[in-house]
């Protein structure tokens, strides 16, 4: 089965999409960006949890194996299409109304920094119903507050399916509240974006 | 949700920006607002405040003023925050340092202490501390009296020693403190050479001359034309060809700084006074 058609009219129209993970996330979105087109026409922010002082090399990884430039957000970066962004470590990300990130290195939220809930009420205060968010595997509850907020400002937002979430903590916390417009199968998900 | 009750809009910001300046003579009007509206929103359900009574109280109530300055401000360090970024210090820096007779670092926006101290030990490592002074400076009188202290958890003091790892420093972190209970105080002999004092990168002046600035993890709190204005001190306070350090995340967006600093380390946003 497709995607609603009218989840997918949104998907059509939104200029931002916002996608949120923790453990057991990283290998989906990692697929998930590969598959996107190169004249997606929208800016993707990633914000998922990760180890401090562990250099990964996940920028890298990211960049080989997409069409859009990747870019490991830097603080006053000017947020621009077709371009994935991610949070970097032990920084909160915000998102100012003149379309800019700043930085923030306030305690963390949800023991996380970068933390979701942070940029997800940014971009809800900024973009409200211009943006679309996801929320995929996690073993905490950072996230859901930040897409009840999205969702209460118009934007569509999707709960990746417990049952396919490898840590469902995360999605289901988001679903508990009502945050999630939607609460899609991971391959629902990927049928949506890739089309 | 109880979390979402309270919120203030960017037109309320903008007149709380302007009633601080009036009554306390602090501008936050350079300051990021989407981190401001999330501090004061804290602060306001912390204190479970309406912004009426917000205002209210910031007007009629200075020992509120001090509170709220303290939350306002972020607070958050580390010693030894980001080890490359000391790695390449230690490497980079250092030996110019110790070609003075005297170094003059200062550390701009120090909160409490802790990247002083850091720095503290990199010199002390390097067998400069007598030929070197520190100056810590916040607009944050309370946490420079914790910075003067030098007295820090245990619990923090252990994530501190897994960055100091990851520096390549010889010794440890252990060496530098005196452990009693559940805290760590900083020997006094890195204390020795270090002052904290108030100042306002707003709107103070220069103070003294540097070879040395490290100012890490506040230009992000700033917008593009206050960090210009910043600069533009720092340029003044630093001895021609004295280095420069911001934040990982933090670099010279300005034209006209660009050309007035050399980039000495990329990743690492540590740049050279070039020019007079």
């Amino acid at each position: 089965m497709g995607p609603d058609k009218n989840l997918l009219e949104r998907w059509h129209t939104t200029e931002i999409l916002l996608l949120g993970g923790s453990a057991g996330s990283f290998k989906l979105l990692f697929q998930l960006v590969k598959g996107l087109p190169a004249d997606l026409d929208k800016t993707v922010i990633i914000v998922i949890h990760r180890k401090r002082n562990f250099f990964s090399e996940i920028e890298k990884l990211f960049a080989e194996n997409s069409f859009l430039p990747i870019r490991e957000i830097e603080d006053k970066d000017i947020v621009k299409k077709n371009t994935i962004y991610i949070a970097p470590v032990n920084y909160h990300t915000l998102i100012e109304n003149d379309g800019y990130f700043s930085l923030d290195v306030s305690e963390a939220v949800w023991y996380s920094k970068p933390s979701i809930d942070v940029t997800f009420e940014s971009a809800a205060e900024v973009y409200k119903d211009r943006c679309m968010a996801i929320l995929f595997s996690g073993a905490n509850q950072d996230g859901a507050e930040g897409m009840l907020k999205l969702r209460q400002t118009g934007a569509v937002t999707i709960a990746q399916h417990p049952d396919d979430a490898e840590m469902d903590e995360m999605p289901t916390a988001a679903i508990n509240i009502n945050a999630a417009t939607y609460v899609l199968r991971t391959d629902e998900i990927f049928k949506l974006l890739h089309t | 949700m109880s979390d979402t009750a309270v919120s203030i809009s960017s037109p309320q910001i903008t007149e709380l920006i302007d009633l601080i300046k009036k009554v306390h003579g602090f501008d936050f009007s350079g300051y990021t607002k989407a981190s401001l509206k999330r501090r004061v929103t804290r602060i306001m359900q912390l204190k479970k405040l309406e912004f009426y009574d917000l205002k209210h109280i910031l007007v009629n109530d200075q020992h509120f003023f001090q509170d709220f300055l303290e939350e306002i401000t972020v607070n958050v360090t580390e010693m030894f925050r980001d080890p490359l970024f000391y790695q390449a210090l230690n490497q980079q820096v250092i030996p110019y340092l110790s070609t003075y007779q005297h170094a003059k670092i200062w550390c701009a926006g120090c909160s409490t202490g802790e990247e002083v101290y850091s720095v503290a030990v990199l010199l002390r490592e390097a067998g400069l501390s007598k030929k070197s002074f520190i100056y810590g400076t916040d607009i944050n009188t309370e946490v420079l009296k914790e910075a003067r202290k030098g007295i820090y958890s245990l619990r923090s003091i252990k994530s501190y020693a897994e960055n100091y790892q990851f520096t390549g420093l010889k010794g440890s972190i252990s060496d530098n403190f005196t452990i009693l209970y559940d805290a760590a105080s900083i020997h006094n002999e890195l204390k020795q050479n270090t002052l904290f004092s108030v100042h306002n990168l707003v709107s103070d002046d220069v103070f003294n001359e540097f070879q040395l600035i490290s100012c890490r993890n506040v230009f992000i709190y700033f917008e593009t034309e206050l960090q210009e204005r910043i600069l533009e001190l720092f340029y003044k306070s630093l001895c021609p060809l004295g280095y420069l350090c911001l934040g990982s995340k933090e670099t010279i967006r300005s034209d006209v700084f660009k050309k007035k600093f050399k980039v000495i380390n990329q990743k690492e946003n540590i740049y050279q006074k070039i020019g007079t």
